[in-house]
């Protein structure tokens, strides 16, 4: 005999099936009785998105690397995974996560191990995104668990495949919507041996917005493109940082190149110690800058020239603090918690240019709303029909993506 | 000939030809519909040759409002629609029907934006692959995506397929450089995805349209990513005395941490083919052979080529040969991309499209050398190595009875082989009518029925293309009471 789940969720319990077969069997159970979910792990992403109420049930116990071959560069892994498990395993064959993904635990002040099925679920990626792409670029396989309790699969473990539509993508960025993601491919990178940062100082947003755009479209290959103004770092001159990795001899041939490209904008630093570069670099990605200082964090996604031009209209109406990495195309913004953490304005500004902005983090007391940016009314549509075909009883992680 | 059927004409819709065409003129500027059957020929296939039909009627718009009415008055009269790039597929993705009407883009083929410092260009999908590549070239930047075909084929049917190429190892394949498109869905409303932005506000439509065969709708125009060019490129050489050896290799040139932009793998029987065909220099006397490609400056060419170096001679190679000249390389990659051709001369082939995981390579290019044998037919292999990507070119004789039939069927084995070490049935030709019937071998009931229900959003009445990629009798109640609904 099975356990009906609870019809008001006490808080407090968490049903943590052993294996994948078994969480399917809960959450068909949970269908037939209608009974919402909210899923978690680690715990370190709850914040994300919009609040949820449902039964707590964990992917904590699908944990464990499945198939790991260096040479063909795969990973294969429970979703319960933690992440540091994952990169301790790779660092140890030379090897990484392409995508880089971030540590928001700071920022949203919460504990917890990060697991890399809610990463996957969040599709959370760093800095490099620009240069390797997203969390569901490095993706190549999902199983994951639908809202009738069915265990579906799509892509697999191998890095070039066509084969049946591309679930895979779908899933990354859903935010536990469409499916309970049971288990991850991905196909991985060397690890660079050398890291080393260019910096310019003293530009202003429009200036360092040329700089990167410049930079990033010359053939040096960077892995990373961030301005940091003023503000975000306190009372010294702004920063532009530009990151390459790689071979030794590599990084710093094309650290040279760089620096003489840009030389008619200032003249540059070259940071060359790897563990320097890596750290600071890690500080960007997780949005340290923001970690400590009080009022709503947003993130927003723009065509990278447009965005200095943004921040500037936001600001016309806000105190905002910014930094900008993926060579302008993502603002960090922190601004008071005032009306509403000052929505209208963020997304009116936006939509102008064309884009999205998210609430990352905010007082549940001082927003109402969608934390996700509101789209097109056809695309909400599809993406609602979409959310039904996978979950037509609408029991997995109701309300975090709002209207989906 | 041929094992594959598709699904029987409605009579209903050819009773109705002349009332339909008539319809299709008065949806469409009556020039883009073509009905003349010496001019639709050239769309009764695609370049899965073995497999033709022409069609009801051709349309060829020229904006997508006017891809929009037609799909409209298809809709509205449950015409089925086949959508149409360049006709280069090779699983019959472009396949018609009797009842069925060809959309083909090759008039929408302008550029419509270059955006150099955001890197990215936004252009009309009818246009080649090659082309986009070319009108950026003048300013150092490159469209990374380079299928085999890229000359002839378009950025529509890469979308629809997910197309890969040669390079793809480093710069990933159709999905990891699309950022946008404008979609027509197959009730006539028109869609925008993506942008010149990075990532989506909320689920990815984007990555779920990309490689879905042209079954959620016809995609008239897409924002591309495009990248800076490198400084130079250059290839090297490397011939062993076995494929087990030749695997070795590569799989130490990935554990070093070195990531070439191509390491492309031909066995002894390609090797000779594009040898006496292309007169690339390749040693025949090898039993495999590796093209090793790496990016940069001269120097940091240097300084990889050099660690590749070390690692190949560590397995003895025959051969080992870097290229000296721009026109050395040429003629190196002129030989790969001759492969097809070389193949074409000697006989009639059928090329697959399966992938392994890396480590398999050795055990899967033995294993289908013993099964060439007990078919009795002979089977060269040129792919892509660093990603698994396997290209079997199977040769036959079309005009020996029985002798394609037995292709067909050494092909499927060798797919299934595939699936069965961890692998695909397909890494970047699609599904299409070709391998439809393997697909329950990788996918159980669920995984279809799943995929299926996506298809139900974009397409509820399955009208486009829609007895394609789904196995035929797994698909059937959906294409058939579709068919009720409108009779």
């Amino acid at each position: 005999m099975h356990k009906k789940p609870p019809d008001m969720p006490n808080p407090k319990q968490v049903t943590e099936p052993a294996s994948e077969i078994e969480l399917a069997e809960f959450v068909h159970r949970a269908a037939r009785d209608k009974s919402a979910l909210r899923i978690v792990c680690g715990g370190s992403k709850q914040a994300l998105g919009n609040a949820v109420i449902g039964s707590q049930v964990s992917t904590a116990r699908l944990n464990g690397i499945d198939l790991y071959e260096p040479a063909s560069l795969t990973l294969v892994a429970g979703a319960g995974t933690p992440l540091k498990t994952l990169e301790n395993e790779l660092s140890i064959q030379g090897q990484q996560l392409p995508f880089e993904p971030a540590d928001y635990r700071s920022l949203l002040g919460s504990a917890g191990e990060q697991t890399i099925g809610g990463i996957v679920a969040c599709g959370i990626s760093g800095s490099r995104r620009i240069q390797v792409g997203s969390c569901r670029d490095s993706l190549i396989g999902v199983r994951f668990i639908n809202g009738e309790g069915d265990i579906i699969k799509s892509g697999g473990r191998v890095m070039k495949n066509v084969t049946g539509y591309d679930l895979v993508k779908l899933l990354a960025g859903s935010y536990g919507t469409l499916g309970i993601i049971t288990q991850v491919s991905f196909k991985l990178l060397p690890a660079p041996e050398k890291t080393t940062t260019v910096i310019l100082h003293g530009m202003d947003d429009t200036q360092a917005s040329a700089a990167m755009s410049k930079a990033l479209g010359s053939p040096f290959d960077l892995s990373g493109a961030a301005h940091l103004p003023q503000m975000a770092i306190g009372n010294k001159q702004s920063m532009t940082l530009f990151r390459l990795e790689g071979f030794e001899k590599s990084v710093s041939y094309r650290a040279q190149q760089l620096a003489e490209l840009l030389s008619s904008l200032g003249e540059a630093e070259i940071e060359a110690n790897s563990e320097a570069a890596r750290k600071r670099w890690k500080q960007i990605t997780d949005v340290e800058a923001f970690a400590k200082k009080s009022g709503a964090v947003w993130r927003l996604s723009l065509k990278p020239g447009d965005s200095p031009q943004v921040v500037n209209a936001i600001r016309q109406s806000r105190d905002s603090e910014v930094y900008y990495d993926w060579g302008g195309g993502l603002v960090w913004l922190l601004t008071p918690l005032t009306d509403n953490c000052g929505e209208k304005i963020i997304r009116q500004c936006v939509n102008q240019a064309g884009g999205h902005a998210t609430l990352i983090r905010a007082d549940k007391e001082s927003f109402t709303g969608n934390a996700f940016h509101p789209q097109p009314e056809i695309v909400d549509k599809l993406s609602s029909a979409l959310r039904r075909q996978f979950d037509p009883h609408s029991i997995l992680n109701p309300g975090r993506m709002a209207t989906l | 000939m041929s094992q594959i059927t598709m699904p029987p004409p409605d009579s209903s819709i050819l009773d109705r030809r002349e009332q339909l065409i008539a319809g299709l003129r008065a949806a469409a500027d009556p020039e883009n519909v073509i009905t003349d059957p010496v001019e639709t020929l050239a769309y009764e296939c695609d370049a899965l040759v073995a497999y033709s039909c022409p069609p009801l009627a051709v349309v060829l718009p020229r904006s997508t409002e006017e891809v929009a009415e037609i799909l409209k008055y298809c809709h509205r009269n449950k015409l089925p629609v086949i959508p149409r790039g360049a006709g280069t597929s090779l699983s019959g993705g472009a396949l018609p029907t009797a009842d069925s009407v060809v959309i083909g883009v090759s008039r929408l083929n302008k550029i419509l934006e270059i955006d150099l410092p955001n890197r990215f260009i936004r252009i009309q999908s009818g246009m080649t692959n090659l082309s986009v590549s070319a009108a950026v070239s003048a300013d150092s930047f490159f469209y990374a995506p380079d299928p085999s075909s890229q000359l002839a084929c378009a950025i529509a049917g890469n979308i629809a397929m997910n197309s890969g190429g040669a390079h793809c190892l480093k710069y990933g394949v159709t999905t990891n450089n699309l950022m946008g498109v404008r979609m027509v869905t197959m009730a006539g409303e028109i869609l925008e995805i993506g942008g010149s932005h990075l990532d989506p506000a909320g689920y990815d439509l984007l990555g779920i349209i990309c490689g879905s065969e042209g079954q959620f709708g016809i995609v008239t125009e897409a924002t591309l990513r495009i990248l800076a060019k490198p400084e130079g490129a250059r290839p090297i050489l490397m011939g062993f005395n076995s494929n087990e050896v030749a695997g070795a290799c590569v799989a130490d040139i990935i554990k070093a941490g070195l990531l070439p932009v191509a390491l492309e793998f031909m066995d002894k029987p390609a090797v000779i083919a594009c040898e006496n065909f292309a007169r690339a220099g390749y040693p025949t006397d090898v039993e495999a052979l590796l093209i090793v490609e790496v990016e940069g400056s001269d120097s940091e060419i240097d300084d990889q080529l050099e660690k590749i170096k070390r690692i190949a001679i560590g397995h003895n190679p025959q051969v080992l040969r870097e290229s000296e000249s721009a026109v050395q390389s040429d003629l190196i990659w002129k030989g790969r991309k001759a492969a097809f051709g070389a193949m074409g001369q000697m006989a009639d082939y059928m090329c697959m499209d399966g992938t392994i995981p890396t480590s398999q390579l050795p055990f899967v290019l033995g294993k289908m050398q013993e099964m060439a044998k007990e078919y009795g037919l002979r089977v060269a292999n040129v792919f892509h190595a660093g990603d698994g990507n396997l290209h079997p070119l199977i040769l036959f004789d079309a005009n020996k009875p029985g002798d394609q039939d037995k292709c067909e069927n050494f092909g499927n084995d060798i797919l299934k082989l595939c699936v069965e070490v961890g692998g695909c049935l397909t890494g970047e030709h699609g599904v299409g009518i070709e391998k439809r019937e393997l697909m329950s071998i990788q996918f159980n009931d669920q995984d279809l029925e799943m995929q299926m229900r996506v298809k139900d959003v974009f397409d509820p009445q399955w009208l486009l293309n829609a007895a394609k990629v789904f196995p035929i009798e797994t698909s059937r109640p959906r294409r058939t009471s579709n068919a009720q609904k409108a009779a």
